[in-house]
């Protein structure tokens, strides 16, 4: 039983850390700013949640695992917030995007 | 064991977030790549506790995630209306 | 008051699982800590009923928890095969959906964009959400209306 848990916590932890290597790549790779914002959003998610599951796992049922879950449930509900702050200023600070209105391109074509 | 690979892991992602941070050609590229280290930060130091066998470190990454969190968005106020006072709509901000 | 006695029962259970003792004299100051936070937040007169979704349908919002963490994970996994490829298929496009007029639906949806990879909502102004998508699918995929319908399901109308 204790070797079952181990087996699927090392698996979600290695997962969450594929992800967050991921974000890391995609920050360098992806070519703008607007973009790169995407990159952030997979670690945000995906990442933490199956890393801190993984911890949660192997701490068991304990008030180690209540702060766990209570860490991941900020960040979580802060993440998108600071993510869409973030594009808010960057959009009212004149950054364009350089992707088009989807409607605009339709329009032209 | 498991949790050294995780950490190496968190360590390579927070070196290419750095870089990000460093080459960034905009300032929200940086505010951006602050954001994502700080998000690092939080899951290290918890998978640090574990590794070292003090779950008690938990209680850093939290206040961690909070100071982020506020730090980021502290920044983000400042850039749009230039100062950190009251609760004012951007209108006024513009006259 | 409904909503300030809500507030100190939830930031002293809060309180409780943070620091796990059960000593009176730690009980007393946890308590009075507590009460001070209410006061601050009745000072700067923040209790309101924003802080306390209670207008949710529970069973809905598991369901549509559910759901919104299936999208994600598949989001995630394309998002991913994206920055991997050498190539980097990416095809950034700008779009504008309509939201609910109601705040909170607003809100769950614009969070719920954004906490999926692919998508990012930006802007929102006049109930329209202009979203920022990695790819042409993601865009098209949220103009379908699929998402936003499923957020209408979740709040009751107030």
């Amino acid at each position: 039983m204790q070797l079952l848990i181990d087996i699927l916590s090392w698996i979600t932890i290695l997962t969450g850390s594929f992800f967050v290597i991921t974000g890391g790549i995609g920050i360098l790779r992806l070519p703008d700013f607007f973009t790169r914002l995407h990159a952030v959003s997979m670690p945000d998610t995906l990442g933490i949640g199956l890393i801190i599951l993984g911890l949660v796992l192997q701490a068991g049922f304990t008030q180690t695992s209540a702060k766990l879950i209570m860490i991941f449930l900020f960040m979580i509900f802060t993440g998108p917030a600071a993510t869409h702050a973030l594009a808010k200023t960057a959009l009212h600070g004149k950054l364009k995007p350089k992707a088009m209105y989807k409607q605009d391109e339709e329009s032209s074509t | 064991m498991i949790f050294a690979l995780a950490a190496c892991a968190i360590l390579l992602t927070m070196a290419l977030t750095l870089s990000r941070g460093i080459l960034g050609p905009t300032t929200y590229d940086r505010i951006l790549a602050v954001n994502s280290f700080g998000t690092k930060t939080v899951l290290i130091i918890a998978v640090l506790g574990f590794m070292t066998g003090r779950p008690d470190f938990l209680d850093i990454a939290f206040v961690y995630a909070l100071i982020n969190f506020v730090g980021t968005i502290a920044v983000l106020k400042f850039f749009e209306y230039g100062d950190l006072g009251g609760a004012r709509s951007p209108d006024e901000y513009e006259s | 008051m409904r909503h300030s006695i809500s507030l100190f029962v939830f930031s002293f259970a809060v309180w409780l699982l943070l620091s796990g003792y059960f000593e009176s004299l730690l009980l007393v100051l946890g308590l009075a800590s507590c009460a001070f936070v209410v006061w601050i937040a009745r000072r700067q007169d923040v209790v309101d009923h924003e802080g306390h979704p209670m207008h949710l349908r529970p069973m809905r919002w598991i369901l549509y928890l559910i759901w919104l963490i299936g999208e994600i994970v598949k989001s995630n996994i394309d998002v991913a095969k994206r920055v991997w490829s050498p190539k980097l298929p990416i095809s950034p496009t700008l779009v504008k959906v309509p939201a609910d007029s109601d705040e909170l639906r607003q809100v769950i949806y614009a969070n719920s964009i954004t906490l999926t990879p692919g998508t990012v909502s930006i802007d929102l102004t006049d109930a329209t959400i202009t979203v920022h998508a990695l790819t042409r699918e993601g865009a098209l995929a949220l103009e379908t209306g699929e998402m936003a319908r499923r957020v209408h399901g979740v709040g009751r109308a107030e």
